[in-house]
């Protein structure tokens, strides 16, 4: 059965690369909104903003990376849902096929997405004048970052789809786990502009420490001040561990979901 | 004689509610066996219990000689699911589905090509075949289903409520291709709710009634219980209910209830039998007992008949409410 991992997983990621070429639309669902935020946040508030040795443009593209990032999650838990609730998990389960291929052939094909969806922000972010200001090894890696918080935001959304099991409720969900990643976090705006209070909560936010990361390996200013907390010191290997414990967490998590909720229906 | 499925003292609860309450059963391999009941009974909890969709609390059930609980991926490896609603990915084309499911029983490549296409001409979609399903109308969803659990030549096949939604054309088509795979040796477990498709289809059909086996049989043994014809004639006035009622005793089946008379006091109904000289004794006792006759109809034993008679709630419900 493990032989068929690999084929089996590559079999549903080509279902859902022909899912996504007839609906390319689906990438400006998970863009539209963030070239909407570097729009507004970096033309209309940019000039109330202000960010400790550096400026709003340049500080304000890694968090909207982070944002497209966090979209996977609503993308992928309803994508799940969905096939949950039309039947198609049924079908698999009784199929001779790795029942995780369900699972790898979706988050790997969402990991694509987002790639095409980097591009795409990355092209705008050229335009409106931004500029990474380090080197091409450092950028590469600000990327990959990016994509492993990707991988990981489409774990979760795995998660919350096999849990949900209603496409129209993950909406709401998601929104518990992406609402307060990006607005609790230095994603948008420097924490020197929150309450001392939450400041405190939001240094510890993996969003946070992630933002940091890839500001520093960008080379655009982090905002955090002269004293921030411990992740934030050591942001691109806190950032890796802090993903990779999650990604402990919920992969076996999400497949025992998968198990029970196909077994419920 | 082979045995294809086989399950023993079945049971499953959801919560405090038990959905199967001891169901045993045994399907003979190359026949269609049907199981017949109302919502609710349990038809589909079965179904999915066998395709090892759920686990059950307790009893054992094989599939082509499979333990369902033991070994699932054999079991996966013998068997074609048809659910209760088309299980397809609407945004992919009729062909990429079936080569999607081909591909995952592990057909190959171009086996699995090939096989698609073969199953698209059997079902009548070629026409449609590069469409996506979401541009298909009911009854090519429910086709290109069916066809999907036979994409892996399967020895076993689950249909769940195969016909329902389906106009008559098709569901004779879906009849056709049914016996033409019980032709090649396939053994077909099938549920509905139409004692028709059930009598056109099943070698032996299983009555399920709340978790429960109520009957098993032939088709024909089935009906036979149920007793023939059903006569139901309504009465000028209340009071000449009774006395139909009494005439007619006389000459329903033997074995069979006791006329009924409805709720509300003028329809009476019992089963007949020997057909046409059944109906004229019926006839020639009611003229004999002076009872005025409005109307009168004769019709073949409905599903709901078999459980007046079979499982006897329904009838009960009626008579209480008689009182
Ligand atoms: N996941 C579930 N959770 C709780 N109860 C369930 C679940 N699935 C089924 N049931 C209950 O189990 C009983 C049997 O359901 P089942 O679907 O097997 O009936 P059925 O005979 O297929 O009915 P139908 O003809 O309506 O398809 C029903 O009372 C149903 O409400
Ligand atoms: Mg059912």
């Amino acid at each position: 059965m493990k032989s068929y991992i690999l084929g089996d997983s590559l079999a549903l990621f080509g279902r859902h690369m022909t899912l996504l070429k007839r609906a390319p639309q689906r990438i400006l669902h998970v863009t539209l909104m963030p070239i909407m935020f570097v729009i507004l946040f970096g033309y209309l508030f940019g000039s109330s903003m202000t960010v400790p040795s550096g400026d709003y443009h340049s500080y304000i593209m890694a968090g909207v990376f982070i944002q497209i990032m966090l979209a996977s999650v609503v993308n992928t838990g309803v994508g799940v849902a969905t096939d949950l609730k039309n039947g198609l998990v049924d079908r698999f389960r009784s199929l001779p096929m790795a029942q995780v291929s369900v699972l790898l052939g979706r988050t790997f094909s969402d990991v694509l997405l987002n790639v095409i969806s980097c591009v795409l922000m990355l092209s705008v972010g050229l335009v409106i004048g931004w500029r990474i200001e380090s080197n091409v090894i450092k950028a590469t890696e600000g990327f990959l970052l990016v994509l492993l918080l990707g991988f990981t935001m489409t774990w979760i959304g795995c998660m919350i789809g096999l849990l949900v099991r209603e496409p129209q409720g993950v909406n709401a969900v998601a929104m518990m786990v992406t609402m307060p990643s990006t607005f609790l976090s230095s994603t948008f705006y420097p924490l020197n502009n929150l309450p001392d209070w939450l400041q405190a909560i939001a240094q510890w936010s993996p969003m946070t420490t992630v933002a940091t990361a890839l500001r520093e390996l960008w080379g655009n200013p982090t905002g955090n001040g002269a004293d921030p907390a411990l992740p934030l010191r050591y942001p691109v290997l806190s950032s890796a561990l802090m993903l990779s414990a999650l990604l402990v967490v919920v992969i076996p998590l999400t497949t025992r979901a998968y198990d029970r909720a196909a077994r419920k229906g | 004689m082979d045995i294809a499925i086989s399950v023993a003292g079945l049971r499953k609860k959801y919560g405090e509610t038990e959905v199967l309450k001891g169901i045993d059963l045994a399907v003979e391999a190359g026949t269609v066996y049907g199981l017949l009941g109302p919502n609710g009974a349990g038809k589909t909890t079965i179904v999915r219990t066998l395709a090892t969709l759920l686990k059950p609390d307790a009893g054992t059930a094989t599939v082509a000689g499979f333990d369902v609980l033991r070994q699932p991926q054999e079991v996966r490896r013998s068997i074609g699911l048809t659910g209760q609603y088309a299980a397809l990915d609407a945004g992919l084309t009729g062909r990429e589905n079936l080569v999607l499911v081909a591909t995952l029983m592990h057909l190959g490549r171009r086996r699995a090509r090939a096989r698609a296409a073969e199953v698209l001409e059997m079902f009548d979609l070629t026409h449609a075949a590069d469409r996506p399903v979401r541009t298909y109308s009911g009854g090519m969803r429910r086709r290109l289903d069916l066809g999907a659990s036979l994409t892996g030549n399967p020895p076993v096949i689950f249909l769940d409520e195969p016909t329902t939604g389906l106009d008559p054309v098709s569901r004779i088509a879906l009849w056709e291709l049914v016996r033409k795979q019980v032709a090649e040796g396939v053994t077909v477990l099938l549920t509905t709710q139409y004692l028709e498709e059930a009598d056109q289809l099943a070698h032996r059909i299983a009555v399920i009634d709340k978790g429960r086996l109520a009957a098993e049989g032939a088709p024909a043994d089935l009906k036979r219980t149920v007793g023939g014809e059903r006569l139901e004639i309504t009465v000028r006035a209340p009071e000449m209910a009774l006395a139909a009622q009494a005439a007619l005793a006389r000459v329903s089946s033997v074995g069979c209830a006791p006329p009924v008379v409805d709720e509300d006091g003028l329809r009476v109904s019992v089963a007949l039998e020997n057909g046409i000289a059944g109906v004229s004794a019926a006839a020639q006792e009611l003229q004999q007992a002076s009872v005025e006759v409005v109307d009168f109809l004769v019709r073949r034993p409905s599903l709901d008949d078999v459980f007046l008679e079979l499982t006897g709630h329904h009838k009960g419900e009626l008579e209480t409410a008689n009182r």
